[in-house]
């Protein structure tokens, strides 16, 4: 029982009454001839939250999403139908939509075949149910509490849990069945301070995939609660943020964002195939400085970014995007990789049943380097040292990528100095990573919080990266230089 | 799967306005003292063209329902996308279960009974579109092809893509009040890629529209979307300075929307917000009015009620420069002690009032300065009104534009930037929720090379 296909067969298929011969039928009447793929996505997906407000429990939610998406591709084109109705008959009418993309072929005979074999990056556990729900609330009202007591000066604090348990089956045209069941918990802590009618906001917070227990380990809920606070008092003392180009130390972790907007998106397979990145046609070339190496990784255990397997049956993996400053590869889907004659190299990803799968990033980070953190900064006369980020966002096609800092300082003198206000950093993908001129030896990922966008569907993501230091970078700040 | 009858419309109307009874029916069986909830069912057909050919045909389908219950001031809601009476019953048990967990709040309610629309209002909001695959095909492939021979510096495209929806929403409580009502929404846009020496551009336009016969036609669409890529070619950097901003029409929606967060209940009774305790006071120069149309026939966010079944009505967000209103729900009114304004689920249809000023007449009042034309990131403080963001655009020199420009951010704060707001253009040419023209700013900083 504690086996993905036999948790999505019992907790999808058969409440619906579909068996075997069903999914065979489905099979045949789209692997005619004339498509080149086709699969069949079941999901269930039950999500339960809690938010904590002015000291109260004003709110919980549990909902279940569930239904099938049903894709068939014959050369570049893709039919696509959905439902959110699991009987057959619907299931049927949705294949029949969608395989009209291609000239009516005649029925193939498709049988289920082997069933893919499984890693364990996480295990197959209900997160929902990992905790009992008073101690789920219990754990809300001890984060406000945390967060109240470190300073007078916090007046509102915001705290949130998350968790998720998203079930899915794929079911591909040769007949391979793969399940994976992949739980993510999530904790988020806001807090406004105030202090003589000037006010700031900090944020922090965490996740993994894995059960609601993760918050309790290593005082990590609390330890949210305390990085919140330090970063609203940190702005309360925060400065306009300087404008225009200059030397930037970026701080371990978190700020690995600028590796997800200035060249991971610009890698994905579909820019690629149809030559809309800035980074097309240049595998091979040099794209950023010697020892600069980036992976995409989906499996490292437990982390939000990882999966068992991508959203199209494949197996993740690591996959080396830029290794010692060449551009190495890029990352696809199985409708990429097959039009460029590659192999998906498993970051087939969807939002839900109700999407269609794109090539999408994982676990996006920067090897170390050697120098330590302490000398990076010491090595800067003037220059900005951002260590936290909100979001960012890239124009794939001119290359260029903005990250917003949500706590940043002055370097002054090769020491860190005053705290400034947030500033939107801007640069261009292509030949930011050519200016990194030292690289830190101190890698380290984020806390489990990314959520990345793309044509409209979200889906989970890691970053990371060591210290670096940027030679050049547009600093978007009021204040005089 | 598309909805295309109208009597089919008004039996599936029907049905749903009967779940929704059910599911209040329910509630009240598990000890609920009150209760809400709404469920929608849509349908649609999108299709997308790329060099000419089809590249996705896709189905859509969607259904959902979501539930709150009360139990006197404790509260608990679920949400499924399963119709099936089953999961309904488990739907409204798991609501009552979460509300078991959560605390008293003396502003978890419903609405005063007697604020509840009375009827339901025809907005003329539903069009269906029946189109089939091939002319949907047929239109986004005419679409990209004025695209694509607009200008040979269009080399690349990421397609024209069509859509048309049908949809129903319902919503109900335990007022008694039930109300439903069908809408649709078409859309058609396009995004092509530019190239000159060894940099590509990428620029799109789309349409919106209740009813097909109110889009833009769609070779005028494809141009729009390689006019917009063209110009963009050949842009550079700027020194940092400090200039005057002229933020394009579409572009400047974004401020008005920065604004109705800064003033939504919400924001406001977390104190997150930079315009706390603003009621009644000048935010903006005198000549500035901004105002909610939430009946607008065929607006694209027109509603006859809101999320709480409140009857909803128009309103000066801002006139004569002076806040005169919140944006609140039941919730955040009770919590800023205030009266409900209709606004559970946002604002509905702003129409931002526009000057004399065409678009040569806003850049010719601006001078010498940066006109922008488009945005990046997220660099909005709601809390302090800080304002930073990547920007693309044309330098602006006497009036005539110089140059295309990028890779730069613009930066202030939006509270100062509100106040020194110089002109609205009449220049609105662009489908979406909010009517606005384009927004001279005095002064911004800008940060470049």
């Amino acid at each position: 029982m504690n086996d993905p296909i036999t948790i999505a067969r019992n907790s999808i298929l058969v409440p619906a009454r579909l068996d075997d011969h069903h999914l065979d039928r489905l099979l045949g009447l789209l692997a005619g001839s004339h498509l080149d793929a086709a699969d069949i996505y079941f999901q269930k997906s039950r999500l339960q939250s809690w938010v904590l407000e002015d000291g109260v429990i004003k709110d919980g939610n549990f909902s279940i999403e569930q239904g099938v998406g049903i894709r068939a591709v014959s050369g570049e084109k893709t039919g696509f139908a959905y439902s959110d109705e699991l009987e057959y008959p619907a299931l049927a009418q949705a294949a029949e939509a969608a395989r009209a993309i291609a000239r009516a072929g005649s029925q193939a005979r498709v049988r289920i075949g082997h069933v893919q074999a499984q890693r364990r990056l996480y295990e197959p556990i209900d997160p929902l149910e990992s905790l009992p729900d008073e101690d789920k609330v219990e754990l809300l009202r001890r984060v406000d509490a945390e967060a109240k007591r470190q300073d007078t000066r916090i007046k509102e604090v915001t705290a949130s849990i998350v968790a998720v348990q998203d079930t899915v089956l794929v079911l591909s045209d040769d007949g391979t069945l793969a399940a994976d069941v992949r739980p993510l918990v999530r904790l988020n802590i806001s807090v406004i301070a105030e202090d003589q009618g000037h006010r700031e906001q900090g944020g922090s917070g965490g996740g993994a995939r894995t059960d609601l227990g993760w918050f309790l380990l290593e005082d990590r809920a609390l330890e949210f609660a305390r990085e919140a606070v330090r970063l609203a008092l940190t702005n309360l003392e925060a400065e306009p943020a300087p404008a225009g180009s200059m030397t930037v130390v970026l701080g371990p972790g978190w700020p690995g964002v600028l590796l997800h907007e200035a060249i991971g998106h610009g890698l994905e397979g579909d820019f690629n195939r149809k030559g809309t990145s800035a980074f097309a046609g240049r595998v091979g070339e040099r794209v950023a400085a010697p020892g600069v190496t980036v992976v995409d990784d989906g499996t490292l255990p437990g982390r939000r970014g990882s999966l068992n397997m991508d959203d199209e049956g494949t197996t993740t993996q690591s996959t080396v995007l830029i290794e010692n400053g060449i551009l190495r590869g890029y990352m696809q889907d199985k409708l990429n990789a097959r039009l460029m004659g590659v192999r998906s190299t498993g970051n087939g990803r969807r939002e839900s049943y109700a999407h269609l799968p794109m090539p999408r990033m994982t676990n996006t980070y920067m090897l170390a380097g050697t120098h330590d953190p302490r000398e990076i900064i010491a090595s800067v006369e003037r220059g900005l040292y951002a260590v936290n980020f909100g979001g960012g966002q890239v124009d794939i096609t001119s290359g260029k990528f903005v990250f917003s800092t949500s706590e940043a300082y002055l370097i002054e003198g090769g020491k860190i100095g005053r705290p400034v206000k947030g500033a939107t950093l801007i640069g261009n993908g292509p030949d930011v990573l050519t200016r990194v001129s030292m690289i830190g030896n101190d890698l380290s990922l984020d806390t489990g919080v990314g959520t990345c966008g793309k044509e409209g569907q979200s889906v989970p993501v890691g970053v990371g990266q060591p210290t670096l230091r940027i030679d050049s970078l547009t600093v978007g700040g009021t204040g005089s230089e | 799967m598309s909805i295309t009858s109208t009597e089919d419309t008004a039996e599936r109307l029907a049905r749903l306005e009967q779940t929704i009874e059910h599911l209040l029916a329910e509630a009240k069986r598990l000890g609920a003292s009150a209760a809400e909830a709404s469920v929608g069912s849509s349908a649609g057909l999108e299709v997308g063209v790329r060099l000419g050919e089809v590249e996705t045909v896709e189905h859509t389908r969607d259904n959902g329902l979501s539930i709150t219950v009360y139990f006197g001031h404790r509260r608990g809601s679920s949400s499924t996308t399963d119709l099936s009476h089953d999961s309904l019953r488990a739907a409204v048990k798991a609501a009552c279960a979460i509300a078991a967990h959560t605390q008293e709040d003396p502003c978890a309610n419903l609405a005063d009974a007697a604020l509840m629309a009375h009827g339901v209002l025809d907005l003329d909001l539903y069009h269906p579109w029946p189109i089939g695959v091939e002319e949907a095909v047929r239109i986004a492939a005419e679409c990209e092809d004025a695209a694509r021979g607009f200008d040979p510096r269009i080399v690349n495209s990421e397609g024209a893509s069509l859509s048309a929806h049908s949809g129903l929403q319902v919503y109900g409580n335990s007022h008694g009040f039930v109300g439903g009502y069908p809408s649709t929404r078409h859309g058609l846009s396009c995004a092509v890629i530019g190239e000159e020496g060894d940099t590509m551009q990428r620029d799109y336009w789309w349409t919106s529209a209740r009813a097909a016969a109110d889009l833009e036609p769609a070779r005028l669409v494809g141009e729009r979307a390689a006019q917009r890529t063209v110009a963009r070619l050949g842009g550079r950097q700027l020194d940092t300075c400090k200039a005057p901003v002229l933020f394009r029409a579409e572009v400047a929606t974004g401020l008005v929307r920065s604004l109705v967060s800064a003033i939504s209940g919400s924001s406001l009774y977390r104190r997150a917000s930079f315009l706390l305790d603003h009621l009644g006071e000048r935010i903006f120069p005198e000549f500035v009015r901004i105002h909610e149309e939430p009946h607008l026939p065929r607006g694209l966010s027109s509603a006859p009620f809101d999320g709480d079944g409140v009857a909803t009505w128009a309103k000066d967000l801002v006139s004569e420069g002076v806040l005169r209103t919140y944006v609140l729900d039941t919730y955040s009114g009770c919590r800023m002690k205030l009266p409900t304004t209709g606004n559970a689920g946002g604002v509905r249809n702003l129409v931002v009032a526009m000057g004399e000023r065409d678009r040569a007449g806003m850049l010719a009042l601006m001078g010498t300065g940066l006109f922008v034309t488009e945005l990046m990131g997220h660099g909005v403080n709601a809390v302090t009104g800080d304002y930073s963001r990547g920007a693309a655009g044309f330098w602006v020199e006497n009036g005539e534009i110089a140059y295309p420009v990028e890779e730069i951010t613009i930066a202030g704060n939006l509270k100062s930037m509100y106040a020194n707001l110089v002109a609205v253009g009449n220049d609105c040419d662009f489908s979406g929720s909010t009517r606005n023209g384009s927004w001279l700013i005095d002064e911004m900083t800008i940060a470049g090379q």
